[in-house]
């Protein structure tokens, strides 16, 4: 065991990647997608796609607001969340005025771009028995594709439901955080095409200060729903990589509340598991055991 | 729209870019704080996105996968009796106890290899050793498993070399204990709902099925005389798994209710029906070799249905967001705090 894993100060401040065994890291780099400033306009899904070559998926009228897409997948790795709600919370203007009615109408369309949230405790990672995926030196998570042979544990292990299965090619696939490119110092496609900076890529420690500011900043405009998601180092996956501000409820957009990630508790399987062999091991033991001799 | 203007004094009505707040907010100022009223409510119903599932269903099929279940605990649970057979000299329980266990591990892997999305890379499975993934610990129990149910199998048909085929039998029967537990930190293992609540009882569940099925198979194809252990295995381990099933879904909570909806109610039915009837048909018709080999089926089917049916409330479970969002909701409540967020 090397002397820094011996070291507690050391255990406490260290990156994922520090603890997936890098020497030399640079900064954990994220995303913080900030939905107030979210227009909908579906340029990071299209980025996205032309950048990684992902394919399409069909073409599905779903019939929820403007959202074809329908949600995270092996062929959608940008997914732009449609809201629409009959709440006046936050104060937004629809632009809708009915003469006579004398009241604005009480609208709000909520957008919100999901994305991979390259946890801090990775269920995906943890339960991959190939080692396909794996932790970046910029902490997030990727899929080896020459190596996927499509077992397909990580799909329910995803507490976010993230990674998929791709039709007719059998492996699993997901958000890279654009690995490229920013192994050569640009930043993701989807962040690139943002044109109104919802999407923020950056150093992480950098992303979450600016989240903190941006959040004050809503409070202090009276926006009381808008909260953090994804950014407490604490949560049940260690925090995201990729984090959010959000307007409502995470569910709301179709995020779990109170995600955690699965392998928290698979020391106490693996303890349940042995009793139960235990115990197997005892009734064939009895089975055998003549009552009267 | 764009107003921005280049003037001798800078920029002017520069557009507010990522320090925008929401419509209103710049031309009324701050008004009623009605969301905060609505947070005081507790959440009498869930919301979710348009009805979509939080989680992404498990691409895992019927038969491949609960057949797989069914299969590496009749696996492990045949080589157990077969170990015990064989120390207490009844020799054709122990060889048709070996055959089983034999066949049961080449089928579940070649159902397993054939769930792949890519088959031909199922060597890739012994690529590494994680114990973070149980999928890669059972690999590396069911690969040896294979191979030596094989040597044992092979070596008391053709009675060759009693030490090594004694020795074969016993290394089985030690690795048959975690293939037929394993498999339910493999499914609990996953963030589906019915699955991961139940992963304190399910290994109990799964390896009471397992000396069910094993029994079952032990009473059907070992004549009268040799099949007393078998016959107790079977009894014992339906009626405990009947039992411990009810125990998960009950201690589960909301997630437990999965498992009385669908296609995994009428499983578990069955379940209910075929191992209680065997059970009773093991005990009453203990004399009879045609009574004992239905009765020995019927366990059997018993905990194939047991596992269909846990493998179908997974699926239910992960197909409705209400399982998810509302013990979650429920978890933050407890905890005494609205959100994962920093407010």
């Amino acid at each position: 065991m090397s002397p820094e894993l011996l070291d507690v100060a050391f255990l406490e401040t260290q990156t994922p990647a520090a603890a997936s065994g890098y020497g030399e890291a640079p900064p954990r780099m994220g995303f913080f997608t900030d939905t107030s400033v979210c227009i909908g306009c579906k340029a990071c899904e299209v980025a996205c796609k032309e950048w990684n070559h992902v394919p399409e998926d069909g073409l599905v009228f779903t019939g929820m607001s403007y959202d074809n897409t329908g949600g995270l997948g092996a062929d959608s790795w940008r997914h732009v969340a449609f809201v629409e709600q009959r709440k006046p919370l936050g104060f937004q203007e629809s632009g809708v005025e009915h003469d006579g009615v004398g009241e604005t109408t009480e609208l709000r369309w909520l957008m919100a771009s999901d994305v991979c949230k390259h946890c801090t405790h990775a269920a995906c990672l943890d339960v991959c028995p190939t080692g396909s995926l794996f932790r970046t030196e910029f902490g997030t998570v990727v899929v080896q594709e020459d190596i996927c042979n499509g077992c397909g544990y990580c799909i329910p292990a995803c507490p976010y439901g993230v990674i998929d299965q791709r039709k007719g090619d059998g492996r699993a696939w997901k958000c890279t955080l654009c690995y490229d490119r920013i192994s050569v110092g640009m930043e993701p496609a989807c962040a690139k095409a943002c044109p109104t900076d919802s999407i923020q890529f950056g150093e992480l420690e950098e992303l979450r200060r600016r989240a903190d500011r941006r959040l004050e900043q809503l409070h202090a405009a009276g926006i009381a729903d808008a909260r953090l998601y994804g950014r407490d180092p604490d949560d049940g996956v260690g925090g995201d990589g990729a984090f959010f501000l959000l307007l409502d409820e995470p569910e709301v957009y179709g995020l779990p509340p109170d995600p955690v990630v699965t392998t928290r508790d698979l020391p106490s399987m693996y303890r349940h598991v042995a009793a139960a062999a235990a115990v197997l091991l005892a009734g064939a033991v009895a089975s055998f055991v003549r009552r009267r001799p | 729209m764009n107003r921005t203007e280049v003037t001798k004094d800078g920029l002017t009505h520069v557009r507010p870019g990522r320090e925008a707040l929401t419509g209103a907010i710049e031309h009324a100022g701050p008004r009623r704080r009605r969301g905060a009223e609505q947070a005081m409510v507790p959440d009498a119903a869930f919301t979710s996105y348009y009805g979509k599932p939080v989680i992404n269903k498990p691409v895992w099929e019927a038969p491949d996968i609960p057949g797989y279940l069914f299969l590496g605990g009749l696996a492990g649970g045949s080589a157990l009796l077969a170990a015990g057979a064989e120390l207490t000299g009844r020799r054709r329980l122990a060889r048709r106890s070996k055959v089983a266990a034999n066949a049961a591990a080449v089928l579940s892997t070649a159902a397993l290899v054939h769930d792949l999305g890519r088959p031909e890379r199922f060597l890739n499975m012994l690529r590494v050793m994680k114990p973070t993934s149980p999928m890669s610990m059972g690999s590396w129990v069911l690969a040896p498993f294979g191979g030596i149910s094989t040597v044992a199998a092979v070596l008391d048909l053709l009675g060759r070399l009693p030490l090594v085929g004694k020795l074969a039998t016993f290394t089985a029967a030690a690795l048959g204990l975690p293939l037929a537990s394993y498999t339910a930190a493999l499914l609990a293992d996953t963030a589906v709902p019915s699955w991961h609540e139940g992963y304190r009882e399910m290994p109990f569940v799964f390896v009471a099925s397992a000396a069910a099925s094993a029994g079952g198979l032990g009473i059907a194809v070992a004549p009268l005389h040799e099949s007393a252990p078998a016959r107790r295995m079977a009894v014992a381990g339906g009626l405990a798994e009947l039992a411990l099933s009810k125990v998960m879904e009950k201690r589960m909570g909301l997630p437990g209710e999965a498992y009385s909806e669908g296609r995994a109610h009428r499983y578990m039915q069955a379940a209910e029906g075929l191992t209680a009837a065997g059970a009773v048909g093991a005990v009453v018709g203990r004399r009879s070799r045609v009574l004992s080999a239905l009765s020995g089926l019927a366990v059997l089917a018993g905990s194939v249905c047991t596992r269909w049916g846990i493998f179908h409330a997974g699926l239910q479970s992960a197909e409705d967001p209400k399982y998810t969002v509302v013990p979650q909701r429920e978890r933050l409540r407890l905890r005494g705090q609205r959100q994962p967020v920093r407010v």
